[in-house]
């Protein structure tokens, strides 16, 4: 569904991804793992077109998307679900969710898309008519989530949604993801949790540096000596 | 006599009002200010007054044709002036309108000449009296389209998806533009939509002061004032912030000196700042600039 190819990003002169390939197939949950600043946000961004210096190509459902606006890219149903977040905090919960279809061109699917995103979330469904910067951080990550499906994605990129939460609110926001997966998007999900994510994957990735040093069925990734040693760092201390 | 002074204050209040709104919205979208704004405004005035006099459009087609004009106007400087300087930190563009200032106030000295005018529209209906309290229909007629501006404001941010999307982008624009919004269409529309604004208080004030180069830049330095009054980042507390300062230099100019209202309100401005640095409505400290 998405590849990349020999990818390489640069902020100004430095160089951040260097050679990157990456393979997602449609249906299946890919997981992104690597140290803090490894990457792999840098991915996502350049997936979404928010990176300005970019060599390689990216292709979706076998066309380059590398040159395209990234209003264009969204509107192919590339959803990406931000780092910390990003509501908008002084809109209401309702409209957050409204404008995360905004690159709709089916605006008579909404209010079924609208109530379909409630049944993931009542209790934004609750809050809808709160200004989303009161919400808490759990119910923020659900927002930012919620906004991204109303988008339609045919790929939901969430970089890192578990962050900074509590393990019940992981928990449901991981549930929340395989039922999104099960019902046919596909997810490219960066986390630091790798315990959790590998849980839900079907195959994943492990960054060091820029690079992709590591890839792999769930299971293998699972009992890698390498996933240990390249993600948590281990090679350093030993 | 108070309530006499208290209504021409809101008369003079909902212009700087108009004036204060295309400044906040566009600083909200763009954390740009515009100098040029006068200027911008100025012009309008003068296309409104060439539209009935060249045309002899009727004033209602002459206000929207200018308020069109105003638009295109806004659109054009957004493409050419501003967008090319993207990658520019903001008091480059801030500076950059001031320059318009300048270019735009001498062109129009050299087509329209440096010296007043009267706007070829009076409204020559008998003022209204309400038990000895007498409101011009000059007044009325600001105060009515105003109301409407403000109102068209509110509709189209509460209720429209571009609305809402120009108010996230404001809020956010890495976020605005992953879910497809196109921040450019935004900044486009908001210089649009703040420039036609400052048009329609050039054009409302224009036939009680004179039609004249430099008509408005005491106005949008008031305009300003009332901006920040009312806490610079909030569209409600500019209206507020503009109609309070509009009264308090009515009653100055009343019950003071006509000479010192100017000097009344603006050292009011500064107490009210010593006292609430935010101003009235805004929340957090103004950022940048
Ligand atoms: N806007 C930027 N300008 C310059 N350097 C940047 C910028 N954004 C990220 N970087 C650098 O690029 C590298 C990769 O960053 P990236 O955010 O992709 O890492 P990450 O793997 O997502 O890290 P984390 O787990 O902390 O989120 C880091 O070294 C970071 O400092
Ligand atoms: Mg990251």
């Amino acid at each position: 569904m998405l590849r990349i190819k020999d990818l390489d990003v640069f902020y100004g002169k430095i160089q951040v991804l260097e050679g990157v390939n990456l393979n997602i197939e449609e249906g299946k949950v890919v997981v992104l793992l690597g140290a803090n600043g490894s990457g792999k946000s840098t991915i996502l961004r350049a997936i979404s077109g928010i990176v300005d210096n970019l060599k390689g190509d990216i292709s979706f459902q076998g066309s380059r998307i590398d040159s395209m606006r990234p209003e264009a890219i969204v509107s192919l149903g590339i959803i990406h679900v931000p780092e910390g977040r990003q509501i908008f905090p002084e809109l209401t919960v309702y409209e957050n969710i409204l404008i995360g279809s905004y690159a709709r061109k089916d605006r008579k699917k909404i209010n079924e898309e609208l109530e379909k995103v409630y049944t993931y979330f009542p209790r934004l469904f609750e809050r809808q008519k709160q200004v989303a910067g009161t919400l808490s951080g759990g119910e923020q990550q659900m927002l930012a989530i919620a906004r991204g499906l109303m988008g339609k994605p045919r790929l939901l990129m969430l970089d890192e949604p578990s962050l900074g939460l509590a393990p019940k609110f992981v928990e449901e926001i991981f549930r929340i993801i395989e039922r999104i997966n099960s019902e046919g998007t596909t997810v490219l999900l960066v986390e630091q949790n790798a315990e959790m994510a590998l849980s839900i994957a079907d195959y994943g990735y492990v960054m060091e540096v820029g690079r992709v040093v590591f890839e792999g069925e769930k299971d293998v990734l699972h009992d890698s000596e390498a996933l240990k040693i390249h993600y948590l760092g281990l090679k350093y201390i030993s | 006599m108070v309530v006499q002074q208290l209504i021409s204050g809101l008369a003079m209040g909902s212009i700087y009002a108009l004036v204060a709104l295309g400044v906040v919205l566009l600083y909200k979208t763009s954390d740009v200010i515009n100098f040029g704004y006068s200027e911008m405004s100025m012009v309008g005035a003068f296309v409104a007054a060439t539209l009935i006099i060249s045309l002899g459009l009727p004033y209602p087609l002459a206000f929207l044709g200018a308020l069109l004009f105003g638009a295109l106007l806004g659109l054009f400087v957004e493409r050419f002036a501003v967008r090319p300087m993207h990658k520019a930190p903001h008091i480059s563009v801030i500076i950059m309108t001031l320059a318009l200032f300048m270019i735009i106030n001498g062109t129009a000295g050299l087509i329209w000449g440096h010296e007043g005018r009267a706007f070829p529209y009076k409204l020559n209906k008998d003022p209204i009296d309400i038990s000895g309290v007498v409101i011009s229909w000059d007044s009325i007629v600001i105060f009515s389209v105003t109301l409407l501006f403000m109102l068209s404001l509110f509709l189209l941010f509460k209720y429209t998806l571009i609305g809402v999307a120009m108010r996230a982008a404001a809020q956010n624009k890495t976020a605005a533009v992953l879910m497809g919004i196109s921040v450019n269409r935004v900044f486009s529309l908001t210089w649009a939509a703040s420039t036609a604004m400052g048009i329609g208080g050039a054009i409302l004030i224009a036939p009680i002061i004179f039609l004249e180069v430099n008509m408005m830049q005491e106005i949008l330095i008031k305009g300003f004032a009332g901006a920040v009054l009312g806490g610079f980042t909030s569209l409600p507390g500019a209206v507020i912030g503009s109609l309070l300062l509009g009264v308090i230099e009515s009653l100055a100019g009343g019950y003071i000196s006509s000479d010192l209202k100017s000097t009344f309100a603006f050292s009011l401005l500064i107490l009210v700042l010593c006292i609430k640095p935010t101003g009235i409505l805004g929340g957090k400290a103004i950022k940048k600039v």
